[in-house]
C-alpha cells in the first residue's frame, strides 16, 4: 500500500468524522480522500478476490446493486458496496472510508458499486471493473449528459473496458448493442423479460428514441434469466434456460420495474457465482430485501402507509405511476430543480399524469411546485394546494390525510429532505445507515 | 398518429366550454426523432388552449415520409440528438417548399432548438462542414464546444418570457433578421450580442425549452390568435384561468432577476 494512499485515508477518515459531527453530507470525506490519492480506489479496490462488480444505467441502480449484494450475500461472500446511493466515485471512497484499515486492506471478497454513468469512466480510469451489469438507457438530466447518444456512449464505454464478464439488457437496444465491442474473452449475460410480457416494454422505454428493432436479437443461452411474473402480478420467476428457475417468489417493491431489476440482479449473481449459485438462496435473499431509501419505501405514520417514490426521468415517473398510480392514496408531488434533480424542468411535459386524474393530487411541492400544478392542468389533474415550502407541505399533507394512506412522488433533493424529516419524526434509520 | 406520442384524447372533454368556434389545424414536425426535453409539451398546451378558447384542435403528427395535410394553421418542431437531425434532413427537404410558401404567407410557426437551427441558413460543424438549412430565417449557426446551458427571462414582442436552454450551436443573425427576443437573463443566440432566437413574418426560432408554451401563455395564445384568424376569420377567447401559469412564470423570473 502506497504511502499515499495511507495518507489519503487518514485524511478522508478526519473528514468523515468531522462531517459526522455537523451531520454532513456523504461525499465530502471521500472528495479529500481523493484529492490526497487519486489512485486510492486502484490501491484498495484491484486486489479483490472476486473482483470488482459495476451496476450502471439510467434507471434502477440502486435497487438492483441492493438486491445484488443480497444475493451474493446470502451465498457466503463477503461484499463491499456503497450502499448510500451515493454514486460518484467519492461515494465509493467515502463508503469505503468505514470499512478498511489504516493499511488499506478491504474485508471483502468482491466490491459491488452502483455507479452514475459519467462517473463510471472516470471509475474505470482508475479500477477496471471485472464484471458489469448495463441495466437501461433513458432521458435523464440532460442538461448534464447533453444527450440520450451520450448516456449510451458512456455505458458502451464501460462495457468496453470490462475485463471478465458483462450482463445486458436484451430488450434495451442501447445496451444489447454493447456486446459488438467487448475486449476478446468477455463472457456475455442476458436478462431481460419473457416474450409473454413484451407488450409491458414500452411503458419501461422510450420507444421514440429507439429506431430500429435489432433483428439480430441475441439467442438466449442456459444461464441467460428472463423475468416472468405471475398472473395477478405480485409474483415472479426468473426463468433461466437451462430450467433452473428462482422463484415464484414475492419481493417487497411492488411494480415491473422492481422484478426486472430483481432479474437483473440474479441473472448478475449467477454469472459471478457459477457452480454455487443456489437458486433457492437467491429467492430468499431477493425476498428479504427491503425498498431503498425513497424507491417506493414504505414509512408507517402512526398506522397509515405513506408511500416514498423517487422520480427522476420521464421514463421513471412514468413506471412509478404506472405502478402506484391506480391504487388510491393522498397524492403530493414534490418537484425541484437543484443540481441533483436535473436544473431542467422539461421532463414533466413528457409524462402523462392521466393516471392521477381520478383521485386528483392533494398537494404540489417543491421549488417548482408551480410549473408541477401547472403540468397537472394540461393533463385534467386537479390540484388541492400548491405550497413550495417542503416542510410545510409535508405537515400540512400528513395533517390533512391523517389515517388515510399517503404517497409522495419526488425528486432526489427533495426526496433526501423530506426523507430526513420523515425520519427525525418517525424513528427511522437515517441516511447512510440503511439497513441490509 | 404515432402510439407514443399521442396527447390525452380527452383534453377536448376536460373544457367546460362548447367547441364551436372551427377547427384549427396544428402539425407537429417530428415528435418522435425531435422532441426532447418535454417539446411535445408545446402541442399539448396549444391543443388544450384552443380548447379551452372553444376550437376544436386536429393535431396532425407528420413523420418522416408522412403525406403533407390539407389544412395547417399552425406548425411547430423541436429539439433532437444528432441522430435525430440525421433522420429527418430528408423529409425536411421533400417538405422545404411547402414550409417556405407557408412561412412566407404568414402561417406562425414555432421551432425549438435543433428544429430552430434546420429553420436557418447553415448550420457549419465544429470541422467547419457547413450543412444547408431551410432558409425561413436568416440565422447561421456554429458548432461549438462549449454548451449554453441554464434558466433564460427574455424580452419580446409577446411580452416577457421564460425557459430554459441547453445547446452548443452558437447562432448568429443575419443583417436585418428580427431577434425573438432580448436577454435579460442566460446565453441566448450565442452568448455575446444579447439576442434570442429569430423572427420572420410569424415563424419564431427558439433556443427555449421549458416548455416554452405552458408557462408563457401570452405566447402561446399570441400564435393561436394569428392561427385562429387564418382558419375561420376571426379570434374570440374565452376567459381563461391562468392563474397557475401567472405564478409559475413569475417565480422564475423574481428567481432569475431578483
Amino acid at each position: 500500500m502506497p504511502l499515499r494512499t495511507t495518507a489519503a485515508l487518514a485524511a478522508g477518515r478526519l473528514a468523515r468524522l468531522a462531517t459526522r459531527l455537523r451531520g454532513g453530507g456523504s461525499a465530502l470525506p471521500g472528495l479529500v480522500t481523493e484529492k490526497v490519492d487519486p489512485a486510492v480506489l486502484r490501491h484498495t479496490l484491484g486486489s479483490l478476490p472476486e473482483g470488482v462488480v459495476v451496476v450502471s444505467g439510467t434507471n434502477g441502480k440502486t435497487t438492483t446493486t441492493k438486491m445484488l449484494v443480497a444475493v451474493l450475500r446470502a451465498h457466503g461472500l463477503r461484499v463491499f458496496t456503497n450502499p448510500t446511493g451515493s454514486n460518484f466515485t467519492r461515494g465509493v471512497i467515502s463508503s469505503m472510508l468505514g470499512e478498511i484499515s489504516l493499511r488499506g486492506r478491504l474485508d471483502a471478497d468482491i466490491a459491488v458499486v452502483e455507479l452514475d454513468e459519467a462517473h463510471a469512466i472516470h471509475f474505470a480510469d482508475q479500477v477496471l471493473p471485472t464484471h458489469a451489469l448495463l441495466l437501461n438507457v433513458a432521458r435523464d438530466q440532460l442538461d448534464r449528459f447533453a444527450e440520450i447518444d451520450h448516456t449510451a456512449r458512456l455505458l458502451t464505454t464501460l462495457g468496453e473496458r470490462t475485463t471478465a464478464g458483462v450482463v445486458l439488457n436484451v430488450d434495451d437496444s442501447f445496451i444489447s448493442r454493447v456486446r459488438d465491442v467487448l475486449g476478446e474473452g468477455v463472457r456475455v449475460g442476458w436478462f431481460g423479460v419473457d416474450p409473454s410480457i413484451a407488450d409491458r416494454l414500452p411503458e419501461l422505454q422510450e420507444a421514440d428514441v429507439r429506431f430500429e428493432d435489432p433483428a439480430d436479437r441475441p439467442q438466449l443461452g442456459a444461464t441467460d434469466g428472463l423475468l416472468l411474473p405471475s398472473e395477478d402480478g405480485r409474483s415472479l420467476t426468473v426463468r433461466f434456460g437451462d430450467g433452473r428457475d428462482v422463484g415464484p417468489l414475492t419481493l417487497r417493491q411492488r411494480g415491473l420495474a422492481a422484478m426486472i431489476n430483481a432479474t437483473a440482479a440474479t441473472t448478475t449473481a449467477r454469472q459471478l457465482l457459477d457452480d454455487r449459485f443456489d437458486p433457492r438462496v437467491a429467492a430468499e435473499a431477493l425476498e428479504s430485501v427491503n425498498p431503498p431509501f425513497g424507491r417506493g419505501e414504505v414509512i408507517d405514520v402512526d398506522g397509515a402507509p405513506l408511500e416514498l417514490v423517487l422520480v427522476k426521468n420521464p421514463a421513471g415517473f412514468t413506471v412509478a405511476l404506472g405502478t402506484y398510480g391506480g391504487e388510491p392514496a393522498a397524492t403530493m408531488i414534490a418537484i425541484n430543480d437543484n443540481y441533483a434533480d436535473g436544473r431542467d424542468v422539461s421532463w414533466l411535459y413528457d409524462v402523462s399524469f392521466e393516471p392521477l386524474r381520478e383521485r386528483g393530487v392533494a398537494l404540489t411541492s417543491g421549488v417548482r411546485a408551480w410549473d408541477m400544478a401547472l403540468r397537472l392542468r394540461y393533463d385534467g389533474v386537479d390540484v388541492g394546494a400548491v405550497e413550495t415550502d417542503l416542510d410545510a407541505a409535508l405537515d400540512r399533507f400528513l395533517r390533512e390525510h391523517e389515517g388515510e394512506p399517503t404517497r409522495i412522488f419526488c425528486t432526489y433533493t427533495a426526496m433526501m429532505h423530506l426523507r430526513r424529516r420523515l425520519a427525525d419524526r418517525f424513528g427511522l434509520a437515517r441516511f447512510g445507515e440503511d439497513p441490509a | 398518429m404515432s402510439s407514443d406520442q399521442q396527447l390525452p384524447g380527452d383534453v377536448a372533454a376536460l373544457a367546460e366550454v362548447p367547441a364551436d368556434k372551427g377547427e384549427v389545424h396544428l402539425v407537429h414536425l417530428y415528435p418522435r426523432e425531435m422532441s426532447i426535453y418535454g417539446d411535445l409539451g408545446n402541442t399539448r398546451c396549444l391543443a388544450a388552449r384552443l380548447r379551452w378558447h372553444g376550437y376544436s384542435p386536429v393535431v396532425h403528427d407528420h413523420h418522416p415520409g408522412s403525406p403533407w395535410p390539407d389544412q395547417v394553421h399552425l406548425v411547430l418542431g423541436g429539439g433532437g440528438q444528432d441522430s435525430g437531425q440525421a433522420r429527418v434532413q430528408e423529409d425536411l427537404a421533400r417538405i422545404a417548399d411547402r414550409l417556405r410558401e407557408l412561412a412566407a404567407d404568414g402561417v406562425p410557426m414555432l421551432m425549438i432548438c435543433g428544429m430552430y437551427q434546420l429553420f436557418g441558413e447553415a448550420f457549419v460543424t465544429v470541422e467547419g462542414a457547413r450543412l444547408p438549412g431551410l432558409g425561413i430565417l436568416d440565422v447561421t449557426t456554429r458548432g461549438n464546444e462549449k454548451r449554453m446551458i441554464g434558466p433564460v427571462v427574455l424580452d419580446t414582442d409577446f411580452g416577457p418570457v421564460v425557459g430554459y436552454e441547453n445547446h452548443s450551436g452558437s447562432t448568429v443573425l443575419g443583417e436585418g433578421q428580427q431577434p425573438f427576443g432580448r436577454v435579460r437573463q442566460g446565453h441566448g443566440n450565442n452568448g455575446s450580442d444579447g439576442t434570442e432566437g429569430a423572427r420572420t413574418h410569424n415563424v419564431v426560432g427558439s433556443y427555449l425549452h421549458g416548455p416554452v408554451l405552458p408557462a408563457n401563455p401570452w405566447l402561446a395564445d399570441g400564435l393561436l390568435e394569428i392561427a385562429a384568424r387564418r382558419a375561420t376569420g376571426t379570434w374570440a377567447p374565452a376567459d381563461v384561468d391562468d392563474t397557475v401559469a401567472r405564478e409559475a412564470h413569475e417565480r422564475q423570473v423574481r428567481r432569475l432577476l431578483g
